[in-house]
């Protein structure tokens, strides 16, 4: 059910500006792939073009062509609601929804769409999604009480089981664990690894150890200077990029001599 | 003129030289004197301090005075009351500064004049709330609250259609407010963000806060004209003019609730494939439900007390009238101005009935509140650990 996506010539823009510049690469299916590189370089802001969430913000817009399964996303015919559904998002600050229980957040994708489910389905979509999201058994017990309660590693994995419980293909990832303490992230990386055997995973992070952890492949980005667009420098197997990097800037990056 | 001005900045930003050198000489040496001061020196983190009594003790001082001095000029008891919080915030911050630190005194000083603000804040509401009290509590019973003035003159007689006017010309108001007033909001905060629709609406809501209520009345009496003749007397119209007071208050209050609302819950909704207009009904609205509500009940409570309006398109009568679209209708506010200024034969009567009609008017506010904030607390966000 994962599929691969393909950029070609994605420029991204906040109105007049350009914010990313001529990205072009392939995230292949069933994999992990990071996007690292320093801030404002536009890895969150290519991410959100994956799923069309770049354009809720005012002026914002795309031109190029992401391809996933012979679509482009950005077709004239293509609904970006529909987009939205089969390409889930986890955000960098938990958010579960205030007004609802850690039972109807996880349900929170059908529930908002008021998709009328039979109580022992939906049962078995709220394990399931908490199960493989590695809460279950801390949650199982207070299914009724308010998502906000959770600690901000159980929120986050609250938000990955909402993300998944609507079964999409792809999950974008943008900084899920930069606000979360050492055994939150490692519960989450764990939780990545199980993932990628269904979902194509791409995840933004700033922490170059977890890139190398969870990645098969990673794509650094940069910035020429202030106020210039960010563009794609490298994408490579995340064991090559570590080790032996094509470009000179992405070994400056990654050793920590970076400018 | 222009060209000296315009190259200066230039310079400065083409040249970063006496910057960086400039902080370069003063980073090194800056805290080198300070270093030296404090290893050199004994700490004290102490200070004398005034005793716990000090603002006691100065109270009853400046009581005492101000007590003699309005017996001695024949004051009355708020002069002296004026004197005595002059003497004391004189007094207090003057034997703080001698015993303790000029900031000591300039805290004393502070608290003095917050708690003089709060206090004379209060006394008018206590005074009001006494009075109205006192006044009308005793009118107060069943036949009070049960009766009209129909056919009834000097003692008895009740509000009966008073209250029953209020209610459904302040429910009819509500019904027409809060949609329109919730929609703007909506459109304002959710879709118009900084163009120039958006802009215009909020420009002229805040023309509309500033109508004066007489106009908003003779506006609903004109439009009804229209419709219906001159003359035109019903409760609807009063909903109408009351409405439009209505309207800018409920979308001012709805707009900062809904801009409340974190951008985070509207992009999770997105992120998992839900519409817009989905998100604002199932996610938006209901984070931002209490706060609506209590917008709505200050709206309510703002102009349930409009007096002007209803005389002029409402009217008064004395019958019961629970049709809002035909006839005179008596409200609250206009039937305590007419017992007040037209109280009858003897006086003693109507008046009484002004106050017994003052009282259950703050009572039913008063109601709206705790209703109000009951159901805010139960709509709100759960964040019990």
């Amino acid at each position: 059910m994962a599929k691969s996506i393909d950029v070609s010539d994605l420029n991204i823009y906040y109105g007049d500006f350009l914010a990313v510049e001529g990205v072009t690469m392939t995230i292949p299916s069933r994999s992990v792939t990071a996007l690292i590189g320093p801030s404002g370089c536009g890895k969150s802001t290519f991410l959100r073009s994956l799923n069309r969430m770049h354009e809720v913000i005012p002026g914002a817009r795309v031109e190029g062509k992401i391809v996933i399964d012979g679509q482009d996303l950005y077709g004239s015919e293509v609904d970006p609601v529909e987009v939205r559904r089969q390409i889930g998002m986890v955000f960098q600050r938990p958010n579960p929804f205030p007004t609802m229980s850690i039972y109807d957040n996880v349900l929170a994708g059908s529930r908002l769409n008021s998709k009328r489910l039979p109580k022992d389905r939906a049962d078995e979509i709220v394990e399931r999604s908490l199960t493989s999201a590695n809460l279950w058994v801390e949650v199982k017990d207070r299914l009724n009480k308010p998502g906000q309660g959770l600690s901000g590693g159980q929120q986050q994995r609250l938000c990955i089981a909402r993300a998944i419980a609507v079964e999409p293909q792809v999950l974008l990832m943008d900084e899920p664990c930069s606000a979360l303490d050492p055994i939150s992230t490692s519960a989450i990386e764990d939780l990545i690894h199980e993932l990628k055997s269904d979902y194509t995973i791409v995840i933004v992070t700033h922490n170059m150890q977890q890139a190398a952890r969870v990645s098969e492949d990673t794509a650094f980005f940069n910035l020429a200077g202030a106020g210039k667009p960010g563009n794609l420098v490298e994408m490579n197997p995340t064991r090559k990029i570590f080790s032996n990097p094509e470009e000179k800037a992405t070994e400056a990056y990654i050793s920590g001599r970076f400018g | 003129m222009t060209g000296p001005l315009k190259s200066t900045p230039r310079a400065t930003e083409a040249t970063p030289m006496p910057r960086t050198t400039s902080a370069q000489t003063r980073f090194p040496q800056a805290p080198r004197p300070e270093r030296g001061a404090g290893t050199g020196r004994h700490l004290s983190f102490g200070q004398p301090h005034l005793p716990w009594w000090a603002g006691w003790l100065v109270a009853a001082v400046s009581a005492a005075a101000a007590a003699l001095l309005s017996l001695t000029l024949g004051w009355n008891i708020a002069g002296g009351a004026v004197v005595a919080v002059v003497l004391f915030a004189i007094a207090l911050p003057t034997w703080s500064v001698l015993v303790e630190s000029s900031r000591a005194a300039k805290d004393r000083l502070v608290t003095t004049l917050v708690w003089a603000a709060f206090a004379i804040a209060l006394v008018p509401l206590v005074s009001l709330m006494y009075t109205v009290l006192a006044n009308g509590l005793g009118v107060i019973n069943g036949q009070f609250l049960t009766y009209s003035m129909r056919n009834v003159i000097g003692q008895g007689g009740g509000i009966y259609h008073a209250i029953i006017g209020t209610v459904l010309i302040t429910l009819a108001a509500t019904l027409i407010s809060v949609p329109v007033g919730l929609l703007s909001a909506i459109y304002l905060v959710e879709y118009g963000v900084r163009n120039r629709t958006a802009r215009t609406i909020t420009f002229l809501v805040d023309v509309m806060t500033g109508i004066p209520s007489i106009v908003a009345g003779l506006f609903a009496y004109a439009l009804f004209a229209l419709f219906f003749g001159q003359g035109v007397r019903m409760g609807f119209g009063g909903a109408v003019a009351l409405s439009l007071l209505m309207i800018p208050i409920v979308v001012r209050s709805c707009e900062e609730m809904l801009k409340l609302v974190p951008g985070d819950l509207r992009e999770a909704s997105y992120a998992l494939g839900v519409p817009k207009w989905r998100t604002i009904v199932k996610v938006v609205l209901p984070t931002a439900l209490p706060g609506i509500i209590t917008g709505v009940t200050l709206a309510i409570a703002r102009v349930i007390g409009e007096t002007a309006p209803l005389l002029v398109i409402a009217g008064s009568t004395d019958s019961v009238n629970t049709n809002l679209f035909a006839e005179r209708m008596m409200t609250l506010p206009v039937f305590i101005y007419y017992s007040f200024t037209q109280p009858g034969v003897p006086a003693q009567f109507g008046q009484d009935r002004a106050w017994g009609a003052a009282l259950v008017l703050i009572v039913i506010v008063m109601a709206l509140n705790l209703v109000a904030r009951a159901i805010g607390r139960t709509f709100s966000p759960k964040t019990a650990r």
